[in-house]
């Protein structure tokens, strides 16, 4: 049980430190995963038919293909690239993959897949009426958006990517199998150390089990947040 | 056994065979490998989307049960194994529990020692936590009524449970479960950090001898034609669900 503790001999603080590492891979690629997912459902919405089909494709080819997969892709495409890269600068091995960002972008590609369409359908539900109000005062088109539209859009497309969010927290696990120190990979090390996987890997669900506790507890707060003034 | 798996390669075979010509070099110089992992992904999803529905219908109906110890474990169950990455549990189970050996685990040890049943039985585990959720949500939206007008009927809550509560909360219930089989469908690439050589993992040894990125190409796109395949067979389904 003091392999669990803190300081040289115990694990602990090196399964925090994991932890860390998960929320800061799920908070970044968060970030992109949201800009990308809005540029991606205002191509679906755009009037321009290329637009949206390419959209359309880039989502269908997403959903169809396992996380794993498209993390293992955005890994060694990064590698290739970086790679190239290098010898086109005339440089000679020895470079190190940048990892957590390879994981960044596709975990932010996945987000980004299910995430347009919370947005799209969010963006639908906000009436007309309102938006040709917004006209009618004379608002411009950039202040129709960001005054009525996008508060709105957040309010309704919350709960949806609430759940998004936490598949997404859930996914970073895969980054494990990148070798990224997140704390899935920290326990199976711990647990090869100390010949304990068990204990170090139950350590490592139950921690999962706290930070998806929680992300439910934000998500309803920033839930009750958004809904503030509405009728119930 | 191997009548069965006998099948598995003639089908590969017969695949490639017809392939051949039609698809790119670098695919048809693997193909039965990749058509042996798909036919593996293809068993494990089949077996644990069967079995979780079932196990998962069981935990549903637990979750509405009168008794408050099989409420709370239904809920425990949902809670943990939804609250938990796949990895992880696939790690645990694996890594964690089958690390204690033939001695401590006896005639358990054939199964932790096999990564297909291992990964069978948590996908199974796992796919049942969600399935279970959506019958509870599906169930929920049936008007209370129901089960009363059943129960002065004189049917046993079991009875109204089978003929009318739950056929109803399958048809709400069978657009979210068709999202879930997809989920089922790409966590079991997973399978593939256990050993088992499903399409995954035949793509990553696949891989390591070629290193090149085609390879998860080609995978991709079959991953996707599967996901294509499903679809429209929910469809299908669905429509049939239909109340006219």
């Amino acid at each position: 049980m003091e392999l669990l503790g803190f300081g040289a001999e115990g694990w602990g603080d090196d399964l925090l430190r994991g932890a860390a590492l998960t929320v800061q891979l799920a908070v970044v690629s968060l970030a992109i995963g949201l800009t990308f997912g809005m540029v991606l459902a205002l191509a679906k919405l755009s009037r321009f038919a290329p637009l949206r089909w390419l959209a359309q494709g880039y989502t269908l080819f997403i959903r169809g293909v396992p996380e794993f997969l498209i993390l293992l892709l955005a890994f060694f495409g990064t590698e290739k690239a970086v790679a190239a890269g290098a010898a086109l600068l005339g440089l000679e091995g020895g470079i190190e993959v940048p990892k957590f960002a390879a994981a960044v972008g596709g975990l932010s590609a996945i987000f980004a897949a299910y995430g347009c369409e919370v947005i799209r359908g969010a963006w639908l539900a906000v009436p007309n009426g309102q938006i040709e109000a917004g006209h009618s005062v004379g608002l411009s088109r950039w202040q129709i958006f960001y005054r009525i539209r996008l508060p709105q859009l957040w309010r309704i497309a919350l709960p949806g990517l609430g759940n998004l969010w936490l598949v997404m927290l859930k996914d970073t696990s895969l980054a494990a199998v990148l070798a990224i120190d997140e704390l899935l990979r920290v326990a199976k090390v711990a647990g090869e150390v100390t010949r304990q996987p068990l204990m170090f890997l139950l350590a490592a669900g139950a921690l999962y089990l706290v930070l998806t506790a929680i992300s439910d507890k934000l998500r309803a707060s920033f839930e009750a947040r958004a809904n503030r003034g509405m009728a119930r | 056994m191997s009548l069965y798996q006998d099948l598995k390669y003639a089908i590969s075979d017969g695949v490639c065979y017809a392939a051949q010509g039609v698809t790119p070099e670098g695919f048809a110089t693997y193909c039965p490998r990749y058509i042996d992992g798909f036919l593996v992904t293809l068993e494990l999803l089949l077996l644990s989307s069967a079995l979780g529905l079932s196990i998962g219908t069981l935990v549903a109906v637990a979750r509405v049960s009168r008794q408050r110890a099989l409420r709370v474990g239904a809920w425990a169950w949902s809670y943990i194994f939804r609250g938990t990455p796949l990895l992880v549990q696939l790690w645990i189970v694996y890594y964690g529990l089958g690390s204690l050996g033939p001695e401590k685990l006896g005639i358990l040890w054939p199964f932790f020692k096999s990564g297909w049943a291992v990964g069978l039985a948590v996908l199974t585990i796992n796919t049942s936590a969600y399935i279970a959720e959506i019958l509870r949500g599906g169930i929920g939206t049936l008007p209370p009524g129901q089960l009363e007008a059943a129960l002065s009927c004189g049917m046993s809550r079991g009875m109204a449970m089978r003929r009318i509560l739950l056929p109803q909360a399958f048809r709400v219930a069978w657009p979210a479960y068709g999202n879930e089989l997809i989920l089922l469908m790409k966590g079991s690439a997973l399978v593939s950090t256990i050993t088992v050589m499903d399409l995954m993992g035949q793509t990553r040894s696949v891989f390591a001898r070629g290193y090149s990125l085609e390879t998860y190409m080609y995978s991709a796109v079959l991953y996707a034609l599967l996901a294509l395949l499903l679809t429209a067979g929910l469809r299908a389904v669905e429509k049939r669900l239909r109340v006219a």
